[in-house]
């Protein structure tokens, strides 16, 4: 049959068979992750998403550091049971600040798209240095130098510049009081949790988070980002039956 | 041997090589020193000292004379210098493996509060890299190093490139690995290596097309053998997933970290498109080419149906593409694209038992051999791990199933079915085979070591993954299971809890794996150190029945 003779041509040009191969390889790519870039479900905004503070994109980088991903994940399915014990399914908008995303893909622990609020600060201060002291059956590894490690804030703004030149939304004013922010945000005392909350939004606490009041550790960042988990969204007014929510 | 060195020349490339060596150590000298945050200063020094050394090794190389080319004879020291490389990144990649479920059994005896770098958040990713990228992608380089200059009977293009592309993928492997260690990723998985990293490794890779490339623009044989179209796929393939995939944006030319550039949805199909092709070009496409060369070479027939590896090849590497958003059913991206992937995934099948057929009915009239050449029964039961799992990953990408098997046990029990039988297996033939033909010995030391690491290994195979199938499916279950009077019947702990046995069972699994590779390591030790025979060494030798 003569298609496999057409075929012999490929077989005798190595140019023409690279070509081949990156034609159809590229297709499948093209059609099903070019569209996300324009399609209305993928790049809404949902009310309450807002940037990061300093302290929790800090924390959000040590949750990177260590890998919390390979175990946790951050994404809720539309199913009624993960629902009934997570929260509510998230919404494609509350990652869209996330450079790169953190659903993950394994849930040796639980999910953790809505573990803001859930627990206290000393609860997770606790399970973080010593797991087991408080889920006695839990296999997670024990992150006591987190709090013994102060947290560098030298690059926090260059950090937060990098993020506004990928499409975050700090404000210039953000920018300026990068390290500020940061600092007011774990001082329950802080004269400028006024400024931050302005920047931030209302919803945003400027407590001790670790329980070490003289310095502000890697401890105090991680528990910042994990009580910011899944909060920004107010969901009561949420309506998910919205035209402008269906996809 | 007169004769020869008449012929021999310096292999080009050596003085350039020690000049770029020299530039780039001063360069990274001098980033270390500028730079204040002290992990890029980690990796930059880890350059240095890479640098210093290549520097010397080319100093003495080029001065005393010591690369020579032999235009009419093949170049082996390379291969054989990945063979090592492939066995000694196995062991230590499986090792971490064991550790790691060693971990998730008895967390109480292996964590330590103060010391970071050995938690399970920083072993697991030195784990999957090591066995993906430094066992398996060294088995890759040196097979189609091998490959490529048999079925095309010329040398490997580009002098000293090759030994370049060698010793920068070690590099590479060096930087990933402590760099995870120290706390250095960007969370995407299976490409966790940060952009000075993956910098590094796109310059390796686009000299390791060059060298592949221009060995078969070299070749004496008309035709490309389709063992080399498969690497061919891989090599370019993987070049595109690893450069879209890893595009972001450093904080700063001097410091480690870096954002990607793209978010939320849009990043996560990016990454799962990336994900699901490092299984389908490396870990598959990769693999079938060594198979399309050492099975036929060593039981001696030909390829079954040369116009079903055409039909295959093309099937699958347009299909596999599409697959990647089966890794993101339920989630926040849309149904449609959801939708395609698993239709895809599900078509995938075909081209995947394509090259299972092709390959198990190479054995036509040869079939003895699986009873006498434990070798050959090695490559025939990884073929049949190739077929099972590629059945498996069809069924669950489907929508329902994976709303039970995602985030759960199953899926790593279904990789490792893939990893340990498919990969693992292929590539242990090959290297039973690449010895003794490498090192010039009549057979291997002993074929009844083969026969142990054989059954020791296919053991522990099916205790890792008939335990992770029991304990997926049981915390799927678990997950989603009510009362009577409609609360969900367990709280998460308890299903951790629930897996306890099914973890011991994985780590001994893993455990006979690790011993059956150290078997190998000794009986090919021990191979190498048989007194030599004469083997037809020249271009002139001929080409597998196959071709």
């Amino acid at each position: 049959m003569s298609l496999w003779k057409h075929h012999g041509k490929l077989e005798r040009h190595s140019l023409l068979l690279i070509i081949g191969i990156v034609v159809v390889v590229s297709i499948g790519g093209l059609v099903e992750i070019a569209p996300l870039f324009w399609l209305q479900s993928t790049i809404e905004k949902v009310d309450g998403v807002r940037p990061y503070t300093p302290l929790e994109l800090a924390g959000r980088d040590i949750y990177i550091r260590e890998g919390c991903y390979t175990c946790h994940s951050q994404m809720i399915r539309p199913l009624r049971d993960e629902v009934e014990r997570y929260g509510h399914y998230s919404l494609a908008a509350e990652s869209m600040y996330d450079h790169p995303f953190q659903w993950g893909s394994k849930r040796t622990g639980p999910d953790l798209a809505r573990v803001g609020g859930k627990y206290s600060d000393t609860w997770h201060r606790d399970h973080l240095v010593d797991p087991r002291s408080v889920v006695p059956e839990s296999v997670m590894p024990p992150y006591a130098f987190l709090a013994s490690k102060d947290l560098p804030v030298s690059d926090i703004r260059a950090k937060m510049q990098a993020m506004t030149a990928l499409g975050v939304p700090y404000t210039q004013d953000a920018l300026d009081n990068a390290v500020t922010d940061l600092q007011a945000q774990a001082d329950p005392f802080s004269t400028d949790a006024v400024a931050l909350r302005k920047r931030y939004g209302a919803k945003v606490v400027n407590r001790d988070f670790d329980g070490d009041p003289d310095r502000i550790t890697e401890m105090d960042a991680l528990i910042a980002y994990l009580q910011m988990l899944g909060t920004m969204v107010d969901l009561r007014t949420y309506q998910a039956a919205e035209p402008a929510n269906q996809r | 041997m007169s004769q020869l060195a008449k012929t021999s020349a310096p292999t080009p490339g050596g003085s350039a090589l020690l000049a770029s060596t020299v530039i780039g150590g001063l360069l990274f000298f001098f980033a270390a020193l500028f730079s204040d945050d002290p992990l890029f200063r980690f990796q930059a020094l880890i350059f240095v000292a890479a640098a210093v050394i290549a520097g010397f090794a080319l100093t003495a190389g080029v001065s005393g004379k010591l690369f020579r080319d032999e235009p009419d004879r093949y170049m082996d020291g390379v291969v054989k210098a990945g063979v090592i490389a492939t066995m000694f990144w196995g062991a230590v990649g499986m090792l971490v493996g064991v550790v790691i479920a060693a971990q998730l059994s008895w967390p109480d005896l292996l964590y330590f509060p103060e010391i970071g770098w050995l938690n399970f958040g920083r072993l697991r990713p030195l784990h999957t890299s090591g066995v993906i990228f430094a066992f398996g992608g060294n088995a890759l380089i040196c097979t189609s190093f091998y490959v490529v200059q048999r079925t095309c009977r010329a040398r490997l293009f580009g002098g000293m490139l090759s030994w370049f592309v060698f010793w920068g993928y070690q590099l590479f492997i060096v930087l990933a690995a402590t760099g995870y260690l120290a706390g250095i990723t960007q969370s995407k998985e299976y490409a966790e290596p940060e952009w000075l990293v993956d910098l590094w490794l796109t310059i390796v890779w686009v000299a390791y097309l060059l060298v592949f490339l221009g060995t078969i623009w070299k070749r004496k044989e008309p035709h490309i053998y389709v063992a080399n179209w498969f690497y061919l796929a891989f090599i370019v393939t993987i070049a595109l997933l690893h450069v879209v995939n890893n595009l972001a944006l450093p904080v700063s030319p001097l410091h480690h970290r870096s954002y990607s550039l793209f978010s939320g949805v849009q990043d996560a199909l990016t990454q799962w498109w990336y994900g699901h092709n490092a299984v389908g070009f490396f870990l598959t496409a990769g693999f079938l080419a060594m198979m399309y060369y050492f099975v036929p070479k060593r039981v001696e027939r030909p390829v079954y149906s040369y116009r079903l590896s055409i039909v295959h090849f093309w099937a699958l590497i347009f299909i596999y593409i599409w697959a990647g958003p089966h890794h993101l059913h339920y989630t926040a991206l849309p149904q449609w694209a959801q939708t395609l992937g698993m239709t895809f995934s599900i078509m995938l099948w075909m081209p995947s038992w394509g090259g299972m057929i092709n390959g198990l009915m190479t054995l036509s009239g040869a079939w003895d051999k699986l009873r006498t050449d434990p070798v050959v029964r090695m490559m025939v039961v990884s073929i049949a791990f190739y077929g099972m799992s590629t059945f498996e990953g069809p069924v669950m990408s489907i929508r329902a199933v994976n709303a039970l098997s995602h985030y759960t046990d199953w899926t790593i029990g279904h990789v490792h079915s893939g990893a340990l039988g498919w990969v693992g297996f292929i590539s242990f033939g090959a290297m039973y085979c690449l010895v003794p033909w490498l090192w010039k010995k009549n057979g291997l030391y002993s074929n009844r070591l083969v026969e142990w690491h054989f059954w020791i290994a296919t053991t522990g195979i099916l205790l890792y993954i008939c335990a992770m199938w029991v304990s997926g499916i049981m915390e799927g279950l678990m997950w989603r299971e009510y009362t009577p009077e409609g609360f969900l019947a367990w709280s998460f702990i308890e299903t951790v809890s629930a897996k306890h046995i099914e973890n011991v069972i994985r780590m001994l699994g893993g455990l006979m794996y690790l011993s059956g590779i150290l078997i190998m390591i000794f009986n090919l030790w021990r191979t190498v150190k048989l007194p030599s025979v004469e083997r037809t060494d020249a271009l002139s030798a001929p080409l597998p029945a196959a071709a």
